[in-house]
């Protein structure tokens, strides 16, 4: 069946193709001359907006999705301008990006880190785009940023809470504006002492990845510094949709309160069993039984229902907030969509504009001139009053909202009421803190 | 040929061709014009197609010639990928020992998992598979993140050893990925008038190690070898009363298929430095199984042909907004343009589950034989006609010799 025989003709004839396939990539010369990777030589510029438009972070996705159209808008001088009009740089003329005409190409990351290479590697390869943004999972910032630290492009986060992504997963072409774990422990842990007293015993699931792990962390060390005793950590499957296994041997754990680091899906779940049980109505050690979740969202507290009624948690924006920028992106997101935005629509919308802001700036799209443009950057009027991008991770440090669920909300969007505005001071940390500790910048890449 | 009949030389010759001139075959629109949304030609969605098929031409020697239906495959090919990162990590950004390493790893992953998977057939065996693989996905989560980084996935860091490499580059950043010092995302641009071609030194590293893999397909498909594979799935029970032993047929043919993912799996770390634990996900196992069925089971081309056409639909049409279908209706009157956006809408972006949906029940309903039958369908109509050219004196010409 299997027959070898070499004729000339064979031989030269397979000689022929082979010799033709090593050498094609060899034939052209390398790359024309580009100052860095995808440098816009046309009229317009392109930016990536990589968001999960499948999967369980779909609804962030489509919020997140939403904003970077209007971003867009305002940027090439339609709409009103939203926050355009109080941020503290003027750089911004509504006429696009230096001039530039501001195009954007879309694509899902189906919250996994491979499908979201794929698709920011196509944004890069295929569409030209000199910036990509989005996310809304640790997991998926971090490959993404990876990928555009590699490729040499820049890469602003969305909503990506965990410590990694500008702890020991810190690249140079990354930026985050959104809060992380650390802040969320720092900033909860007074409020929580002030109304629950320092002597309580805590009791922890964790969503079993990457964000559980570092947001455990960050409650857990900032509760115990301040008096309180971690009775047990319990890892729960990121897949899990029924809790009550895991929410019975709270109570006979002695335990009276419960941590619920969960996101999305996980959360609205978790506590649903975790109310269903009685857990709230019970009394623990002569104090009532409380939950916490660290991370909330509006968009969760509504999956909850009237669940999260008074359940404190922290978050990065809310859109009730009075400040001048809030209002301005409020007035502009609700009048576009006819609904109040997310605080991953938020912090997207801001990402853009920084961005934008810091190729004004600089004057150039090359990554290294902007990441300049933007480190140890203070602006203000973006809704988070006075913050700081931080040179040496990347990080943006800005006062972080501790909320609580509303008991009389009066719209399916008035879900959260802000208790304390936690002052930035307080949340800011040295930047080898043990829980970033293990990673390096690096130098910025303009790639080509 | 290569020790193969005319056939096969010819198939061979044409996969060839093929993978030499995806880059100018896969750009076929300008890049300034509306059409160039379609153009495949970059180099990942092209290494991903090399890539997939390999994984997809290793999965239907398995199931194609033994009917053995693996519903875990994706754990080789994850398996695969974390032992070329490791390798990355720990020896040098060279792709050779990684991808020699992934290889051997899933090999022995696949002697372990297929001596124990196949004491079982039928829907036994695919449940067994997809248990292991479900297993191996969850161990990769979370209980091993140590080893394979959990969600995050497993990244190179600037830290890494790398003994026999550079831990850092000069400029202070993590090395990429090459051979022999030429860099596998080294990309050559040949821009023709409006066209633009692209040459990858990754994507035809991945092509001349999927032209490999399909000549090794071609000859296990022809050799004595092959034929007991098919004997296994035409009639199990008349072999073993003809006194052959199934079980060290099917048992190498499953380590061989697993070595095939595993290869794929490596290819993709050498590509895109990342290992993610959802490349073992079961949804991952099912799209090669979706691969092979829509190309044609047990053909020697349909699996690449089913890996391209999923590539091409989850990399492309899902790419498409409602901003560029409002571009491209903009001609049309505002409400006929609005009421065709609306309906094309749920078939485009996120919905290209759809249409990949719809697209492979066309197929199993009208072409049980996969995309494969499809072409045969149609060289049939041609062929006919063709023949009966033939007639005329012209073609009796006879070659010198």
């Amino acid at each position: 069946m299997s027959k070898l025989n070499l004729t000339r003709r064979g031989v030269l004839k397979s000689g022929a193709v082979a010799g033709a396939g090593v050498a094609l990539p060899t034939i052209f010369t390398a790359q024309s001359v580009a100052a860095h990777t995808n440098e816009p030589t046309g009229s317009t510029v392109t930016l990536g907006f990589n968001v999960p438009q499948t999967g369980p972070y779909a609804d962030e996705g489509a919020d997140e999705l939403r904003a970077y159209e209007l971003a867009v808008e305002h940027l090439n001088g339609g709409g009103d301008g939203g926050m355009m009009n109080t941020f503290s740089s003027k750089a911004l003329q509504g006429n696009g990006i230096l001039g530039k005409k501001v195009e954007y190409v879309t694509g899902d990351t189906q919250t996994k880190s491979d499908a979201a290479r794929a698709s920011a590697k196509s944004m890069i390869e295929k569409d030209g785009a000199v910036m990509i943004t989005g996310g809304s999972s640790s997991g998926v910032a971090v490959a993404v940023q990876a990928l555009c630290q590699e490729a040499g492009v820049i890469f602003m986060a969305g909503l990506t809470h965990s410590n990694d992504t500008t702890g020991k997963d810190r690249r140079a072409n990354g930026f985050r504006h959104f809060f992380n774990s650390y802040m969320s422990g720092a900033a909860l842990a007074p409020v929580l002492e002030k109304m629950y007293g320092s002597d309580r015993k805590a009791y922890h699931l964790t969503a079993d990845y990457n964000w559980g792990y570092t947001t455990e962390e960050a409650v857990k060390s900032s509760t115990e510094a301040m008096g309180w005793e971690t009775v047990n950590t319990v890892k729960t499957p990121l897949t899990q949709t029924d809790f009550s296994s895991y929410i019975a041997p709270v109570l006979q754990s002695g335990a009276d309160v419960l941590v619920l680091n969960h996101y999305g899906g996980n959360m609205v779940n978790s506590l649903t069993n975790a109310v269903q049980f009685g857990l709230r109505e019970k009394q623990v050690n002569g104090k009532n039984f409380e939950i916490v979740v660290p991370l909330y969202s509006r968009l969760m507290a509504k999956g909850a229902g009237a669940n999260v009624k008074g359940i404190f948690g922290s978050t990065n924006w809310h859109w009730s907030l009075q400040d001048e920028g809030s209002k301005a992106f409020v007035k502009s997101f609700g009048t576009k969509y006819g609904f109040p935005p997310s605080q991953a629509a938020h912090t997207t919308y801001v990402q853009t504009l920084l961005y934008a802001d810091a190729v004004e700036r600089a004057g150039s799209f090359a990554p290294c001139a902007v990441a300049a443009a933007l480190e140890d950057y203070e602006f203000d009027g973006l809704g988070n009053g006075k913050t700081l991008y931080r040179g040496d991770d990347h990080q943006c440090f800005k006062d972080v909202l501790v909320v609580k669920g509303k008991e009389n909300p009066t719209s399916e969007f008035d879900l959260l009421e802000i208790v304390e505005v936690t002052p930035a001071a307080q949340v800011t940390y040295a930047p080898d803190h043990p829980q970033f500790s293990g990673g390096a910048l690096g130098t910025c890449n303009n790639g080509a | 040929m290569f020790g193969l009949d005319k056939k096969d030389a010819k198939l061979l010759l044409i996969v060839a061709a093929l993978v030499l001139f995806a880059p100018f075959l896969l750009n076929p629109f300008p890049t300034d014009s509306a059409m160039a949304q379609f153009n495949a030609g970059y180099p990942d969605l092209m290494q991903r197609f090399v890539i997939f098929g390999i994984f997809a031409i290793g999965f239907n020697i398995l199931f194609g010639l033994t009917g053995y239906l693996s519903f875990g495959h994706a754990a080789f090919l994850g398996v695969g990928s974390y032992s070329a990162v490791w390798m990355f990590k720990l020896l040098s950004m060279n792709v050779v020992p990684a991808i020699i390493l992934s290889v051997i790893v899933s090999g022995l992953f696949a002697v372990v998992i297929g001596y124990v998977s196949l004491r079982r057939s039928g829907i036994y065996f695919s449940i067994l598979t997809l248990a292991f693989a479900q297993m191996s996905f969850a161990l990769a989560y979370s209980v091993l993140t140590p080893i394979t980084g959990g969600e995050t996935g497993l990244q190179l860091a600037l830290d890494d050893p790398r003994i026999l490499g550079v831990a850092q580059t000069e400029g202070g950043n993590i090395p990429v990925p090459g051979i022999f010092g030429l860099e596998m995302r080294s990309t050559a641009e040949l821009a023709i008038g409006p066209w633009e071609f692209v040459f990858n030194v990754g994507y035809y590293f991945s092509g001349i190690l999927m032209l490999a893999a399909f000549y090794l397909a071609i000859r296990i498909f022809r050799s004595p070898f092959g034929m007991m594979l098919r004997a296994v799935k035409s009639n199990q029970q008349r072999m073993s009363y003809t006194g052959l032993n199934p079980k060290p047929y099917t048992l190498a043919a499953f380590v061989i298929s697993g070595m095939y993912a595993g290869l794929a799996g490596g290819l993709m770390a050498a590509m895109d430095p990342l290992a993610g634990a959802e490349r073992m996900f079961w949804t991952a196992s099912g799209e090669v199984v979706l691969m092979t069925i829509l190309g044609g089971v047990g053909t020697l081309i349909g699996p690449v042909l089913g890996a391209g056409a999923i590539k091409y639909m989850e990399n492309i049409i899902s790419k498409i907004n409602s901003e560029i279908l409002h571009g491209w209706f903009a001609f049309m009157p505002d409400g006929l343009e609005d009421l065709i956006v609306a309906l094309i809408y749920p078939f485009i972006g996120k919905g290209w589950h759809l249409t990949l949906g719809i697209i492979f029940m066309l197929v199993v309903i009208f072409l049980p034989g996969g995309l494969v039958e499809g072409g045969q369908k149609i060289a049939r109509l041609f062929g006919r006609k063709k023949a009966a050219d033939d007639e005329t004196p012209g073609k009796s010409t006879e070659p010198a010799e």
